[in-house]
């Protein structure tokens, strides 16, 4: 078994995607908050073969476009700064600021590098040792583990040259949101399969009881993301709104108890601006106080920066699922991945792009 | 971002402290950090993201869900014995 | 250009100083023997030079015109070329970081680069020219290295290298080397082959896997940190494609999938000939390494360079023969029949997913992986 090919066999699919038209008998709305199923599901035109009874909105589950826009104009403030090395993944470098992004820094002599893991960037302040390397540590729960490990290899490696520049937000608060949003359509969720392998599932048992929705936790191959959505259906049809688990080879209820562990060691919980939605307390996690020395906000006081969002920008509403890319107006014109607005458009995550970039129009 | 692959953990050992491993994902081997898996072993499968590994792959659990998938859908598919039905792509090396 | 004046004036001066060390003026000093990388001096146009052609160029270089030592090469068109026909001309620059990586090189890259460009217009490529920008303290063996392997690239291409030029830069400013070649060809009359060219209902063919060279080159940058067996496919396809002319000789279209992939070059294609074209993804060969490294990095390896592949458009009458042609060499051994061309008034390219959906394949927004070609 690689764990890989048997969830994209796509006779199995189609029979599932049967099952689904075969059992729907109403519209049903259902989110999914997960940049990598968007893109996913966008990928392989999976959310076109659904039955037209169902809609699949895409939440806000790109950590890269839920970044605050204070806090990309602070990551463009450092990354400016002469002996500063700044690290990030990849997908950050094109999130536009109020005025620039991290290519324009770059362009104007800012050392900026991708890195694929938070110790790749551990590593370079290792080898430059007369540079300042920080870390921009965005992400959901997934990446908080790998972040929360770069700060405590740092100190263990006695390095006073790496700091991190925290952007950790969690999904729960973000569901409660979007729930109590007096817009709200959604009747059911797909939870992301990635977050839950961190953190368990069971989180969501008190928002699939208090809001009467169900969820299921999914993967991302193709077999994974139609039953998800089958799963979901099928409660959706019943009435019932319990939490199920549809990516069961990764995913228990309580989570990787270790991973959790690290994550408690380095971070606690925090109020996070979330980009287009606004403030969400206790929605993410900062350091911990012992590990503010690790902090870059802190260590870089860059002062107070005056951002400036396009006023053509509907990302919020997107993210939130209330509106699609195609509702608006610059979506397409003004605002395309060589020249975008807002994040959702510029992260191949973010809703917007993938719309653009898959076509969906 | 990077979407998290499967692969199998082929060596582990410790590197500068952390619990490293090499990963294989099928001809491309990889570094990553098992920190977060303490009880995994050489031939276990994980998913790796960002370097970092989230979980250990049941092999159980995912032939219990493709099974009740298959009998769900009455399916008569061999998934994953016969290789030249693999619809999933041009396959190659 | 070759320069062809010693710098008579300079040796007599420096045997009359002798005892004093000449170190300092507007000309560079003759360098003790034993330099072993590049200077200054390399660049400007004097003795230093003059050694470094003769030393490192000329032994793999050692076409008639480069050895007779003029700022131009006089060329004749081979006999067995037909008298009516066209010159084709092509040019390009190689900036690739790292210089070495699996499968190829900076100097079998910029060869094969060439020799392909000027193949694509169904021309057979002759002759080509080689600039190289060096930058200071580049190893000179590593700059043997990579003229020896321009050298092995035109002899498997069939062309000869005809003219060069050689300039130095300061430290810091080069990467080591860039290299720009220019190349002619000769297109024999009766071809018309071209972006565009495509009509509806035409087949869309590739003559290989895609993806393999820019992987391959960021394994070899180390950055990513992962490891694997896979090689640029860097190679001339010059002789595959004139095997594919002989056998499809209405082939409509042919394009190498350099920078932005598979991809972009279909949309180029699209909008040149105001087409659409559609292709199935489970037809497009990817190796699995190829497939598993995309994955890892977020990349799709249909928007990932190529340097030895070669797309193919012919009427769906010759669609076989040009298959069988490719299959039947060994740089288009894993040919395939990927897809067609359809009429649609926004010259789109449309993939057909495995499980049966449709996304589109847009040209590639921004930089993907910088510096690979």
């Amino acid at each position: 078994m690689q764990f890989k090919d048997e969830f994209r066999n796509s006779g199995l699919v189609r029979r599932v995607l049967e099952e689904i038209a075969r059992v729907v008998t109403h519209d049903w709305v259902i989110m999914e908050i997960c940049g990598g199923q968007t893109h996913a599901l966008l990928h392989s035109g999976l959310d076109e073969l659904l039955p037209p009874q169902i809609e699949l909105v895409h939440g806000p589950g790109c950590p890269v476009c839920v970044t605050s826009l204070e806090l990309i104009d602070k990551a463009l403030a450092i990354a400016s700064l002469p002996g500063v090395i700044f690290t990030s993944y990849g997908d950050m470098l094109r999130v536009p600021g109020s005025e620039r992004d991290l290519f324009s820094v770059r362009a104007a002599g800012g050392q900026i590098r991708v890195v694929y893991s938070p110790l790749d960037a551990v590593r370079i302040a290792q080898e430059n040792p007369d540079k300042q390397v920080v870390f921009f540590a965005i992400g959901f729960e997934t990446t908080a583990p790998a972040n929360a490990t770069s700060v405590l290899q740092a100190k263990a490696l006695g390095l006073k040259n790496y700091s991190v520049l925290v952007s950790q937000v969690c999904v729960p608060p973000a569901m409660h949101v979007i729930l109590n949003s007096p817009g709200n359509r959604v009747q059911g969720f797909l939870a992301a399969g990635h977050v839950c392998a961190v953190m368990g599932y069971w989180e969501y048992l008190p928002i699939a009881q208090r809001y009467q929705v169900p969820i299921t936790v999914t993967g991302f191959e193709p077999l994974d993301l139609v039953q998800g959505v089958l799963m979901t259906v099928q409660q959706l049809e019943k009435g019932t709104c319990e939490v199920q688990n549809a990516y069961p080879r990764v995913v228990t209820q309580q989570g990787n108890l270790a991973a959790q562990a690290i994550i408690q060691r380095v971070y606690q919980p925090c109020d996070r601006n979330w980009r287009g939605i606004g403030l969400i307390p206790q929605s993410g996690w900062g350091l911990r106080p012992e590990w503010q020395e690790y902090d870059a906000e802190y260590r870089f006081p860059v002062g107070h920066l005056r951002t400036q969002e396009s006023p053509l920008c509907i990302a919020g509403q997107i993210l939130q699922g209330l509106k699609k890319p195609t509702d608006c107006h610059a979506f397409g014109n003004q605002c395309t991945p060589t020249n975008p607005l807002g994040a959702t458009m510029v992260s191949s995550e973010g809703t917007c792009a993938a719309y653009y970039r898959y076509g969906r129009d | 971002m990077c979407l998290g692959v499967p692969g199998k953990i082929i060596e582990i050992y410790d590197g500068s402290g952390l619990r490293m491993c090499k990963v294989d994902f099928g001809g491309v081997v990889r570094e990553a950090c098992i920190e977060t898996l303490p009880d995994a072993k050489v031939g276990d499968y994980t998913i790796i993201h960002a370097g970092f590994a989230l979980n250990i792959l049941s092999e159980a659990e995912a032939q219990e869900s493709l099974a009740a998938l298959r009998e769900l859908t009455a399916v008569e598919e061999e998934l994953g014995m016969n290789h030249s039905n693999d619809p999933s792509g041009s396959q190659e090396g | 250009m070759l320069p062809t004046i010693v710098m008579e004036e300079t040796d007599k001066s420096m045997e009359k100083n002798q005892k004093t060390p000449f170190m300092q003026g507007p000309f560079c000093p003759i360098p003790l023997r034993h330099n072993d990388q590049i200077l200054i001096g390399h660049g400007s146009g004097g003795q230093m030079t003059q050694e470094l052609i003769r030393q490192v160029f000329l032994p793999s270089f050692a076409s008639d015109p480069l050895l007779l030592g003029n700022d131009f090469a006089n060329l004749n068109l081979p006999e067995n070329i037909g008298s009516q026909g066209h010159l084709i001309v092509s040019t390009d620059a190689h900036i690739v970081t790292p210089l070495f990586f699996p499968g190829g090189d900076i100097g079998r890259l910029a060869v094969c680069g060439t020799v392909n460009d000027v193949s694509m217009s169904g021309a057979i490529p002759l002759y080509l020219t080689a600039g190289f920008i060096l930058e200071e303290g580049l190893p000179i063996e590593t700059l043997s290295r990579v003229v020896h392997s321009m050298k092995v690239a035109s002899e498997e291409a069939g062309v000869q290298i005809v003219a060069g030029d050689t300039k130095v830069v300061e430290k810091g400013k080069a990467d080591g080397l860039f290299i720009t070649t220019t190349g002619v060809g000769w297109l024999q009359e009766g071809f018309q082959i071209g972006g565009e060219q495509a009509r509806p209902g035409d087949t869309v063919l590739i003559s290989g896997s895609v993806g393999q060279h820019g992987i391959a080159v960021l394994a070899a940058r180390g950055e990513l940190g992962f490891e694997t067996d896979l090689q640029s496919d860097t190679a001339p396809l010059n002789h595959l494609i004139q095997e594919i002319l002989k056998a499809a000789p209405h082939t409509r279209v042919l394009r190498d999938p350099t920078r932005g992939g598979l991809a972009t070059t279909l949309n180029e294609i699209a909008t040149q000939s105001n087409v659409s074209i559609q292709i199935n993804e489970e037809d497009v060969p990817v190796l699995p390494a190829v497939r598993v490294a995309c994955e890892m990095l977020g990349f799709d390896p249909f928007y990932i360079a190529n340097e030895g592949k070669v797309i193919v458009i012919t009427p769906p009458e010759e669609a076989d023969a040009a298959i069988m042609a490719m299959r039947n060499n060994v740089l288009g051994n894993q040919a395939a029949q990927i897809g067609t061309v359809f009429p649609h008034p926004q010259a789109r390219v449309l993939l057909h997913t495995p499980i049966g959906g449709t996304r589109i394949l847009d040209v590639l927004a921004g930089e993907l992986l910088p510096r690979i070609c």
